[in-house]
Order: C-alpha cells, then structure tokens, then sequence
C-alpha cells in the first residue's frame, strides 16, 4: 500500500499529481517483475503479480518522491477468523526477532462487524498466542502490527516505513542543476526534485586543468542522484578555453565571479535549446567567497532564468546530513579537484561590484567561445537507480 | 602510445601472457591435490620458485598476493618471530606505505621505530647501521626507491648491519630493485607486475635460517608459510617475465643520458633525481607548472608519466621530503620511468611536449 503525501491534500487536479506519481511507480518497479496497480482512498495498491523480491521493492518505493509511506501488507478476505487463521504465518518474520509490538487496527469500511478496539483486542492475542514471549507496549513498541479494513479487503502488515515525502517528480517542471564534486549541489538537487522538479545536471570539465577521474566522480554523483531524482540528462561543457580566456584577460580577484558568470550564462543557453525553466545551484551565503551577498548578485544578474538555491540558509552540517542520507556524501568527499578551483585567485574579491564585473568582461569577446562551449557540449543519460561508475578509493 | 610509467606498472610481456593463458587451460589442477593433475601443478610452481632463487640466491621462496602482502609477511612476521631480540625498528623516511603503515602500526604497539632520511646522510648505508643497536629486531629499508630511483647499496646494507648486530633481520623491499640491482637481505620482497608480469602475484624470499610468523592461517600451503591455493597461472607468468626480463643497466644509462640533456634544455627544470639513482627513473620538477596540470595536458596526447607514486592518486605523498625536495618542488614533480622498449625518439616526443606545455601553462 502506497500512501500519498502532500497530494492527499490537493483539490481538483488531483488526479494529475496521482498519474504522475503511478508513472513513476511503474517506471521504477518495472525490471523487478510484473504488478498490479489500482487507486483509491488516497492509497495506491501495488500487487506482484509473480515471484519478485519485496524487500527491493519496498527500497525502490521508499526513494520516489510523492509518497507518504510505505506499507507492506498481506490482503485477506474481509473475515476475522481467515486474517487470524493466516497471521502466525505472515507475521513469523517481523515478529521472530522482537521483544515488543502492539496492534493498530482501522475499519475504512463501517459494514465490517466488528468495532475497531475490538479487533485490537482479538488480534493482539492471536498474536500473543502465536509468539507467546511477546509483551505488549502500546507507546514504544518494537512492531506495530496494523490491520487495516478497506472497501477492497483486509489488509496486514507489520511493515510500515515513511515515504520520501514531496511532489512525485514531473508535476512541477524541469529545471537545470550545476553539479560541481561538492557536497552541497547533489543536496540542491535532491531538495528541488523533491519539490516535484525534473532535475538534470550541467557540469563544466576543463582538461588538462581537471582530470577525467574528476570528470567520472561527478558523473557518479548524478547516477546515486538518479535514486531520488529518476533519469537524469548530463551535461558535460567543456570549459578549458574559457577559464584560459579569463586568465589571460582579466583581473585575477574577479576570476571566480567572472567563471561563475560564464557557467550560468552556458546555462542560460542551454535552458533556451532545451525547455528548463530555472537554474538551481548549491550554494550556501558565506560559504566560500563567491557567496557572498555581493558575489551571489554578480553571479545571479548574468542569469536569464530564476536561479533556486535551496540550501543557501543551511549549515554546513545540516547539508552534510542530507548528502549522507541520499548516498553522495562519500562520493563528494572523493579528493580529485574539479573546475571550481582551477586558477582560483589567492585573494578574491569578496565585495566585487557589478560595474567593475562587467569592465573586466567586456575586455575580451567571452559570447563567442560561451556558444562554441554550448555547441560542445556533451549529453549523457543516466537511468534512475543504474550504477555503472564504482569509484573507490 | 608513449608509456613512461613503468614504476607504477608494466606492460605484460607476451611471455607472461602466453604463459598465464598456457597454464589456465592447461594446468588448473590445485597443487595439493594427490593426483596426477595436482603434481603438475606443483611441477610449474617449484619450477617458477627456481627461476626466482636463480635470480636472488639460496634461500625460501614464497609466492604472495604482490608486494603489499610479502612487505605485510616480512614485517610483521619477523618483528614477532624475533621480538626476544627487542622492539626497534630501524627504516627509511622514503619508504612504500606498504612498508611504512605496518611499521607504524608496530609503533603504535609499542615498538620503537627510527626513521632515516637520505638528505641527512652522506653515507646512507653506514647512517642506518650506525643506528641499529643491540635490542634492534629489523631493518627495513627499499633497494630503490619508487619516486626518484634512489638506490641503496643493499648488499652493503646487509654486511654493514650484521657486523653491527648479527642479530637484527634484515628486511628489503625491491620492489623497484628487482632485475635492476644487486639484492642481499634476510627477506627480500618482490613483485610481478613491475617486472611485466601480471599484478596480484608477487614473492617474498627468505634466507636460510630466517624464520617469520604467517600472516595468512589456513590450509597450510607453502610450508604452512603461507595458506591459500597457489595461484599457478600467475606463478607461470611471474616466472615467464623474469626469464624474459630484457631491461639492462647499460641501455637505460643511455636512455636517461638523452633524457636529462633534453630536460636541460627546458627553462626552470631541475631535476629530483640524482647519480645515486637507478637510470630508469628520472624525476624531475618543472618551475611554475603543478604536476598534476602537466600530466593531464601529457595525457591528451597519449604520453603517460606520473606526477607522484601512483598509489597515492593525487595526494602528495611526502616521500620526497626525505630527499630534500621542497614542498613546491614537489608539487610540480614529474616521474618518468622507462622500460626495455623505451626509445629516444618517444623521450624527444615527451620533451617536446613539457616544452609546449610549459609555455601554455607556466605562471
């Protein structure tokens, strides 16, 4: 039983949110085997329809954005006596390793005979004499076992574990994310596609300053992303011959301004051809030098689209704790450099201001080499939960 | 294809191939079984282990998973075989980290560990003897180091510290040494893909009355020395490369002589390695260009050195330090390691490159 989150909440387009998030369903259990699927009361029901593994179905349905929780559940006829017939056996392995449990029991269908404490009480000493070393603890208790009286059958489970929570991805639009190596971008990515956001990624390579091993780390990001964020488009611009143009041409404090100028401006172009309709960026106010307040509005008046930056208030350790929590904290804390701090100025400008910003761009013609980086620019596809890079240290 | 990294690896000879291919299809029996399949087996690997006494004399030799693991046996196998002798450990500031890790952790056990850098000695093998005293359990010390192609006079080593204490083991790791020269310990530890034979073979060898701990417990193959079916198709191509070993002392000389002229030509190149060297190293720094920034920019036209160690994998690993070189000099090293295929015509392509390099790149 897939339970919705925020949907649940929405008025007439509903039912829109619900075909999104059954897409995304399908899409993701499709290589584990064939299912059913039918809606109603706020719950989609997925039912196996052959032999597959329950357990990396639960794990897949936990990563989709959209979904409230998860309940794996065994359905019965609406009978008492059959549920209670069948529950030493559907319960053995939930139950085999616990001290505690209590049991939680809902009746959505009132024409059920029984009233629901009163079924609590029926099941709970089925269970207890099932599993006679079995306490009851109905405020702290190791397994709750719920049965649930629906319009379509009863349903037990004792297996209830919280969804991703959020708008299923696809029911907001799509929009472009600049992954660095970093920790704080795949975080960014996560949060928007949370937000029901299609996120693909743009990143910038500038061999021989940056290695391929850099290039394959950022790669490898985008693919644990592909867990919360589906299918992702990779970006790769080849960046080398603009961050040379900057070196030979312009002021060394402004470097890093002026570069993230540049990538947002790739990004512009890039939102133009292929239909984003915003930026997102990891960056986060006081972090580094260009971010701060005056660094960010340089960067952010070179962009055509609203730029989202959804851990721009998070510490550096709140950011870390989501980055473990979707897997791409280690992957992140690889060592190789990337582009960010080739040429990087060893006093930057922390206060630049956007007349001398501009001075210093209009002493060389960037636009031409920012269309041929576009041009350049490779595509790759990354198939949501496929793992192909391995990097290990 | 120009590949100047042969201090990190080898290209396999078809020797090693042929016979790491011969031997899978043809002699897979597990050298232990009793039948006829089984002694052939035992028949290939007792005649790999002569091919490799042959080259590094009497003694015991046992075939491991590589150097980490016959540096791992010899260290941690001696100091608890011997440990009546005492707990210090003489060794090299310069050393592999598979030989400079388990060291440390001896240290954290209590073990007192004396560690040498050549920049302070004039006379290294004398300066480590000197150091050995009479509760001294184990010298440890490289034949040639990784980085720079720094050479210890190893059979010097080994007389120097016995007269000081005929007691103290001595442990060599010759990993770079092997084939290139003259080699004496009480263990000495090698490897099979540095020498163009396949990686996860290599071999620890032992002297006559030299004893160690095993660190492997098991099924107790190899005189119960070291527990593990043999591999005998990687034993066939370890034995294969060192009989087909073509690298000479004379050729690379020559090598390197083109090499360091050519460098010289170069604006702000000094050079890291010196005349205590083996030839086939040569590292060397280049003023105002990270390494790192060069070996990528070498990289894109198929020329293939090393910035550093290549276990290291971009952190710099401090081993030229001992050698004196500054952290800014070592920031900008470049190694170039040869082999018997190297010819002047790839080192000019390699020089003319660092040339075009240095001018994009230099700040």
């Amino acid at each position: 039983m897939v339970k919705y989150g925020e949907i649940a909440l929405k008025g007439l387009n509903k039912s829109t949110f619900e075909d999104i998030l059954t897409k995304n369903i399908k899409r993701r259990l499709k290589a584990l085997g064939d299912f059913t699927y039918f809606r109603r009361q706020s719950t989609i029901y997925v039912t196996p329809e052959s032999e597959v593994d329950m357990d990396e179905v639960v794990k897949r349905l936990s990563y989709i954005f959209g979904i409230g929780a998860i309940q794996r559940s065994a359905v019965f006829p609406k009978d008492f006596a059959v549920v209670a017939e069948n529950a030493k056996e559907y319960l053995r392995d939930a139950l085999e390793g616990a001290k505690t449990f209590k049991v939680e029991a809902k009746r959505a269908d009132k024409k059920f005979p029984m009233q629901t404490p009163e079924i609590q009480q029926e099941l709970g000493g089925v269970v207890l004499s099932a599993f006679p070393y079995l306490k009851v603890d109905v405020h702290q208790p190791e397994v709750t076992v719920r049965l649930e009286i629906r319009d379509n059958g009863a349903y037990l489970s004792a297996q209830r574990i919280v969804g991703a929570g959020g708008m299923p991805v696809g029911s907001s639009g799509k929009a472009l994310l600049m992954l660095s190596g970093g920790i704080d971008s795949p975080v960014a990515g996560y949060m928007m596609a949370k937000r029901g956001l299609v996120v693909d990624c743009i990143h910038y390579v500038s061999p021989p300053y940056t290695s391929e091993r850099a290039r394959m780390k950022v790669e490898a990001l985008a693919e644990r992303m592909t867990d919360y964020c589906g299918d992702i488009k990779f970006y790769c611009v080849p960046f080398t011959e603009l961050q040379e143009a900057l070196r030979d041409n312009c002021p060394e404090e402004y470097f890093t301004v002026l570069m993230r100028r540049l990538m947002v401006k790739i990004a512009n172009k890039i939102c133009d051809r292929d239909g984003y309709g915003a930026i997102i960026t990891g960056e986060s106010v006081a972090q580094v030098a260009s971010q701060t307040l005056t660094a960010l509005y340089c960067t952010n008046e070179a962009a055509e689209y609203p730029v989202f930056r959804p851990v721009i208030g998070m510490d550096k350790k709140e950011i870390i704790d989501i980055s473990r929590k979707i897997d791409t904290y280690e992957t992140s804390t690889l060592p190789y450099e990337d582009c960010c701090t080739v040429f990087s100025p060893k006093h930057p400008k922390t206060k630049p201001r956007i007349e001398d910003i501009r001075a210093a761009e209009a002493s060389f013609d960037f636009d031409a080499l920012v269309e041929k980086a576009v041009a350049e620019t490779e595509i790759k596809r990354f198939r949501c939960g496929e793992r192909t890079i391995d990097l290990f240290d | 294809m120009i590949y100047l990294d042969n201090a990190a690896t080898t290209k396999p000879c078809a020797e090693a191939v042929a016979a790491v291919t011969d031997t899978m299809r043809e002699c897979f029996g597990n050298a232990s079984s009793l039948h006829r399949l089984g002694i052939e087996s035992e028949k290939v690997i007792s005649a790999a282990r002569r091919v490799l006494l042959s080259k590094l004399g009497e003694g015991e030799l046992y075939f491991t998973s590589g150097a980490t693991e016959s540096n791992n046996t010899a260290i941690y196998g001696v100091v608890q075989t011997y440990r009546r002798n005492g707990n210090r450990i003489v060794t090299t500031a310069m050393e592999h980290p598979a030989v400079a890790n388990p060291i440390a952790r001896l240290e954290e056990e209590g073990c007192e560990v004396v560690r040498l850098s050549p920049k302070d000695h004039e006379d290294f093998e004398q300066a480590i003897a000197d150091a050995v005293d009479a509760k001294t359990v184990l010298v440890s010390c490289m034949a040639v180091n990784n980085e720079t192609g720094y050479t210890v006079d190893v059979k010097r080593l080994y007389k120097l510290v016995k007269r000081k204490n005929e007691k103290t083991v001595v442990h060599i790791d010759a990993v770079q040494g092997f084939l290139k020269v003259p080699l004496d310990g009480d263990l000495i530890s090698i490897s099979g893909h540095k020498i163009h034979g396949p990686k996860g073979i290599g071999a620890l060898y032992v002297k006559k009355g030299i004893r160690f701990t095993p660190l492997l417990l098991g099924g107790g193959q190899q005189k119960k020395q070291r527990s593990g079916t043999e591999p005998v198709e990687l034993i066939a191509g370890l034995a294969a490369a060192v009989k087909s070993y073509r690298g000479s002392a004379e050729r690379f000389a020559q090598l390197k002589e083109h090499l360091v002229a050519a460098l010289s030509g170069l604006e702000g190149v000094t050079f890291n390695s010196t005349d205590k060297c083996v030839p086939n190293i040569v590292n060397f720094s280049i003023k105002g260009v990270r390494s790192e920034i060069m070996l990528h920019s070498l990289e894109q036209q198929e020329i293939y050195v090393s910035s550093g160690s290549a276990c290291s994998k971009g952190k710099t690993s401090g081993v030229l330090a001992a050698f004196g070189v500054s952290d800014k000099d070592a920031d900008s090293a470049i190694r170039v390691s040869m082999c018997a295929d190297t010819t002047e015509e790839e080192l000019d392509i390699l020089v003319e490159n660092i040339r075009k390099g240095i001018e994009r790149f230099r700040r």
